[in-house]
């Protein structure tokens, strides 16, 4: 049982995780193009962090005391818009513009069109350098916000990253919480075959960081992890959060294939039903 | 010469000094104007002359060890928060080797960092060609939302510096270089960023220079004038924006160019004024600068030859483009 979240709310997010995962599917389905694995996988955490974990203030998207969510991989965007769109940032109705020409739902995201994206990203590996240096200025002025950094496993690859986390854990930014989408999945194939992240932990406790390991689609889990780097003062904390890649449908989950495409209509309506009935489990009201 | 320029009275008697040396004036003086105003360093504090800062306000100085591409992310987050960073390697590295972190993380998000590539050019020397960075101005002047500025000599450099804070919201790229060269602006020479300035009025053709080089077209504009030829010498110090309206007042009177730069001639300054000059008043060009080539080993000044922009080769440019005016 969880000191920082009661059974309630967990089973509330976990509904909410659910709309989210239904409101990506028709998001995607309308782009025709897109990432679908990466953006379900992360559905729980994302939920936890918008519905629970993060100060912030939808209305205000520029307040200078919000927490801030840089999302490093920006190819999950998908399902960042989704669930700011729950939150209220913008209308749900606009997530039907994703990848359209004229919309503030960019491909990859960009800061300047959309308020509360907080950085642009898609280039892989330089979003933690972004976050280390929100969180060296924020400690300088004595703020007391916090920053997280969400990544994926492959990026860890890239050199930036590691330079990044080198300057973190030597400047002590315990106001910086990293976290990992560790779903083993890449556009080639699996990390490990096409090259090895592990051991992951190893690294990064090398570099002096604070690392925990939980379950991605465990809520409760997820935000003790938050709450714990919180009480840790001499280091970033990293969370790698052992994902399953498509989770919520099961035609998707663990398969690679599925990392940069989108649904198709008749796909999306199956797996949109899918969501809804809990897999069968329930009937759905949309049928 | 224009007398509004200010420049020094006698060329021959230039002090000398390194551009760089004007870029790190600049930097503490702004430390002192601007709390905002924070100094990244990779490893080069004394060479980049990012160390005055350093001593001045070691709370607003930050280490990055030898990571140019984290230096870009890391400045990027320090401006996204609010604040002001100023990136200072050499040339090479930055925007070189980080050069897809400043497009994404810097101009792409629209945010206000500081980039001074130090050490650019072949006056570099003895380092070689690793460390000559011949390619910084074209990298930069192609991405959207960034300024570009050279400066001329280190009064320049300080100016602009402080200009690149004062009078610029967005990225700004400021280029130095590494040996002493000539001062021959004053503290009452006019800057203003994307503002060129006419140095000498001559009515024959138009050198449009930037960099320490501009001396060397002075000076050859002077020995020309001796011959019969006079040269407009116009300081663009400011690539991007590109003062266009100073540039074709002058060309549409002199009908012919010679760019001065130290740098490749491909997409560089003079393919800059190239680009406005097909546009809106074709005229012949002759291009100083280095010809698709590394440079080398050796003295800044023999290098400079070597790589013909010595001045007797923006003479010899001179009387080839005079002689191609129809």
């Amino acid at each position: 049982m969880s000191h920082y979240i009661h059974d309630e709310k967990v089973k509330e997010l976990e509904e909410k995780a659910n709309q989210i995962r239904q409101s990506l599917i028709e998001e995607l389905v309308e782009a025709k193009s897109g990432h679908t694995a990466g953006p379900l996988g992360m559905a729980d955490i994302f939920t936890a962090l918008y519905f629970h974990i993060l100060n912030h203030d939808p209305k205000n998207p520029n307040w200078p005391d919000r927490d801030r969510l840089i999302l490093s991989n920006g190819h999950i965007c998908p399902i960042r818009y989704a669930v700011m769109a729950h939150a209220g940032y913008f209308p749900i109705e606009e997530l039907k513009t994703l990848r359209k020409y004229g919309t503030r739902l960019q491909g990859h995201p960009e800061r300047e069109r959309l308020p509360g994206i907080e950085t642009t990203s898609g280039p892989l590996g330089s979003g933690l350098g972004q976050a280390a240096g929100i969180a060296y200025g924020a400690r300088m002025d004595g703020k007391k916000f916090r920053v997280y950094c969400a990544m994926s496993d492959a990026e860890h690859q890239a050199g930036n990253l590691w330079e990044s986390a080198m300057f973190a854990g030597n400047n002590k930014l315990n106001n910086l919480t990293g976290i990992i989408d560790r779903n083993n999945i890449q556009i080639n194939g699996m990390t490990e075959n096409v090259m090895p992240l592990e051991p992951l932990k190893a690294k990064y406790e090398a570099f002096n960081w604070h690392v925990l390991e939980v379950d991605g689609h465990n809520i409760e889990e997820f935000v003790d992890a938050v709450e714990e780097a919180k009480a840790i003062y001499e280091k970033p904390t990293v969370i790698i959060a052992h994902t399953i890649p498509g989770k919520g449908i099961p035609e998707i989950e663990f398969d690679f294939n599925w990392h940069g495409k989108p649904p198709k209509p008749e796909e999306g309506a199956k797996f949109l039903n899918e969501l809804r009935t809990l897999g069968g489990k329930i009937k759905s009201e949309h049928e | 010469m224009n007398k509004e320029a200010y420049l020094i009275e006698d060329l021959l008697k230039a002090e000398q000094v390194p551009t760089r040396d004007g870029y790190g004036k600049g930097l503490v003086e702004l430390g002192g104007k601007d709390d905002r105003v924070v100094v990244l360093c990779a490893d080069l504090a004394e060479s980049t002359r990012s160390h005055w800062f350093k001593e001045k306000f070691p709370e607003r100085y930050i280490e990055l060890g030898v990571a140019e591409q984290n230096m870009a992310t890391v400045a990027a987050g320090l401006a996204n928060y609010g604040k002001i960073p100023f990136i200072s390697s050499y040339a090479v590295f930055s925007p070189g080797r980080n050069n897809e972190q400043i497009r994404t993380t810097i101009s792409l998000n629209n945010l206000p960092v500081k980039i001074a590539g130090a050490h650019a050019g072949i006056s570099v020397g003895p380092d070689g060609a690793t460390h000559q960075a011949l390619e910084d101005i074209a990298l930069m002047r192609v991405q959207p939302r960034m300024t570009v500025i050279v400066p001329c000599d280190a009064i320049e450099a300080y100016k602009a510096t402080k200009a690149s804070v004062i009078n610029c919201d967005g990225p700004v790229y400021l280029r130095f270089g590494r040996e002493k060269s000539p001062v021959f602006t004053t503290e009452k020479t006019p800057f203003e960023i994307g503002k060129a300035i006419v140095l000498r009025e001559g009515k024959d053709l138009t050198i449009i220079g930037c960099g320490a080089l501009l001396y060397n077209a002075l000076l050859a504009a002077e020995e020309l004038s001796k011959e019969g030829i006079e040269a407009t010498v116009i300081n663009s110090h400011t690539i991007k924006p590109l003062d266009i309206a100073t540039i074709l007042n002058s060309v549409k009177e002199t009908k012919a160019v010679v760019t001065v730069e130290e740098h490749q001639v491909a997409g560089g300054l003079g393919s800059a004024v190239a680009e406005i000059l097909s546009q809106h008043f074709p005229a012949p060009q002759e291009f100083i600068g280095v010809h698709d080539r590394f440079g080398e080993s050796g003295e800044p000044d023999e290098l400079i030859e070597a790589f013909g922009m010595g001045v007797k080769d923006i003479k010899a440019a001179v009387l080839r483009v005079v002689k191609r005016k129809s």
